[in-house]
């Protein structure tokens, strides 16, 4: 149950998406995700789908992964699908019943939002897979560089973000030995009614919650150690720089852009 | 002798289909008799902790099966919770499972899960809790207030109070002093006794097993490549080193004596060697 979690989780490999700059990718996820609700018709959608196709195919992540990432989110889906399904009132209608009426344009319209959500989270997934959060992290940081003119504390933001995503899998790997723990002692997790499990829930929380404040105060006493002080006059070891492929990636996510303006344009 | 346990060709492979697959378990298969003391030993990453889940049916073998008292533990839903109960299992460090707020309740944990009834659960803790020495005031405090080592004999107790025919344990020594070590130690041979129970420990301690158990299982490579009595398998020394593995300590020195020309018997235990050394000094005038 919890392996299928893949959030935040990172697939090593070498592929031209994994060598990207965490810049680039986050700036052509950025613009992929403006396109993806600027998109109207099928067409565009179709487009739109191609490129992640080809991306998902570069980048050599499984599509298995991939859809096991997507599982928790079936829920979410059915609720927008059917919301749309049977709110909108466009064109013909197809069927009534019950006072409710399902139009062709709400049948339509279903799908495109059901198409947007699964692209949106996909192209997220594909960020997180192929890009390690050390660099993801560095990215981000280098992205909002200019904030910290404002006093935003640009690096303490990133520093924390790289310290929970760093820290999902560990915790998942925790719950999961404290969870084998408990069942070791015949703790039931899938029986019974909704209270009786939301119980059998607090043997597994006192642990993890006990677990993560011990671990962060040795991480806080470590980073002390090593005499971390947030990010004045910190500089780093692998500098981030743009290669001809990150070109090559921005030109593609500029050319997607326009393809999917026009499109648009011309009512399509 | 009908065997408690039969391991029949167990395979075990994590994360299929993804690029983690990793082969854990190749091939394993042996059985473990009453009474028995097994000691498990390997390197790190080479299978043992893996093996430990799939007896008592945390986890299931990809293919093989576990045959616990002449029923296969998968065969049934009902065996497989059962299974839990009878074979115990104890974490590495187990002591980061504790959650309830007195070392009683903790305790009795188990227990209440096996559906016994007031009295007994209460019988089961009070016995658990004497038999890894903690006392009777020690009960109502939080588990959180405890030392580390009364702490790892809470959790142990915790197991035992289900009073499990097989009692397994992940390096139940992990990080103790020799105090502390000594007596967890001694907690598990007394449970060992009093209930005729079969102990399974993996541990890196090659002294430990020697001096405890009467059989050792060695894990290479998610293979069991080495299945005899502490003698029989640390003959094989150099293989053993080979394997990131040691042997005890009063072994190597009798294998140095040996191949200075004295002539010894593989020794493994310092009772042992105190033996041979005292034979060696009464009869011969080699020292």
């Amino acid at each position: 149950m919890l392996k299928d979690i893949t959030l935040g989780q990172f697939f090593p490999g070498n592929s031209v998406i994994h060598r990207l700059d965490p810049r680039t990718k986050l700036i052509v996820l950025i613009v992929y995700i403006v396109a993806l609700f600027l998109a109207q018709s099928w067409i565009s959608y179709g487009l739109l789908f191609l490129f992640l196709a080809v991306a998902i195919k570069v980048s050599t992540i499984p599509l298995k992964t991939i859809v096991r990432g997507l599982k928790p989110l079936v829920m979410i889906l059915i609720f927008t699908g059917v919301l749309n399904l049977f709110f909108t009132k466009e064109g013909p209608t197809l069927v009534s019943f019950w006072g409710l009426s399902i139009t062709l344009g709400g049948v339509q319209r279903a799908l495109l939002m059901m198409a947007r959500i699964l692209m949106l989270i996909t192209c997220t997934f594909l960020l997180t897979y192929t890009t390690s959060p050390i660099a993801l992290t560095d990215g981000l940081e280098s992205l909002m560089g200019p904030l910290k003119k404002i006093k935003v504390p640009v690096h303490e933001l990133s520093m924390m973000m790289c310290i929970a995503l760093r820290f999902i899998p560990t915790l998942i790997e925790e719950t999961d030995k404290i969870m084998n723990a408990q069942k070791a002692r015949g703790a039931d997790f899938e029986n019974g009614s909704l209270m009786d499990r939301a119980k059998a829930l607090i043997p597994i929380l006192v642990p993890l919650f006990v677990s993560a404040f011990r671990r962060a105060d040795e991480l806080a006493t470590a980073m002390e150690c090593r005499c971390y002080q947030g990010g004045e006059g910190r500089t780093k070891m692998k500098l981030l720089r743009y290669h001809r492929n990150d070109l090559a990636a921005f030109t593609i996510g500029a050319v997607l852009m326009a393809g999917v303006l026009a499109l648009g344009s011309f009512g399509l | 002798m009908e065997p408690i346990l039969e391991i029949k060709n167990l395979n075990y492979v994590y994360s299929a289909g993804t690029p983690f697959e990793h082969k854990a378990l190749e091939n394993v298969s042996f059985r473990v008799n009453r009474g028995e003391f097994i000691g498990i030993i390997g390197h790190t990453g080479s299978g043992k902790s893996t093996l430990m889940q799939q007896l008592n049916g945390l986890l299931k073998p990809s293919s093989g099966s576990v045959i616990l008292d002449g029923q296969d533990i998968w065969s049934d839903k009902k065996l497989t919770r059962q299974a839990r109960f009878r074979v115990g299992l104890v974490f590495q460090y187990p002591e980061y499972q504790l959650f309830e707020e007195t070392v009683y309740r903790d305790i009795a944990f188990g227990p209440k899960n096996m559906g016994l009834s007031q009295e007994e659960v209460d019988r089961r803790v009070r016995e658990a809790a004497a038999c890894v020495g903690l006392t009777e005031k020690q009960l109502e405090v939080s588990p959180f207030d405890l030392s580390g080592g009364q702490k790892r004999r809470v959790a142990i107790a915790g197991v035992i109070a289900m009073e499990p025919e097989v009692l397994i344990l992940d390096e139940p020594t992990a990080g103790l002093d020799p105090m502390g070590r000594a007596e967890i130690l001694g907690n598990i041979e007394a449970y060992r006794k009093s209930r005729n129970a079969t102990v399974m420990m993996v541990s890196h301690s090659m002294e430990d097993v020697a001096r405890l158990t009467d059989r050792l299982l060695v894990m290479n490579g998610s293979h069991l490549v080495m299945d005899g009595t502490p003698a029989e398998v640390f003959v094989h020394a150099q293989e053993l080193l080979d394997m990131g593995l040691n042997i005890p300590q009063v072994t190597q020195v009798f294998l140095h004596l040996k191949q200075m020309g004295l002539d010894v018997p593989n020794v493994y235990t310092i009772d042992q060697a105190v033996d041979v050394l005292k034979r060696l000094k009464g009869g011969a005038a080699v020292c």
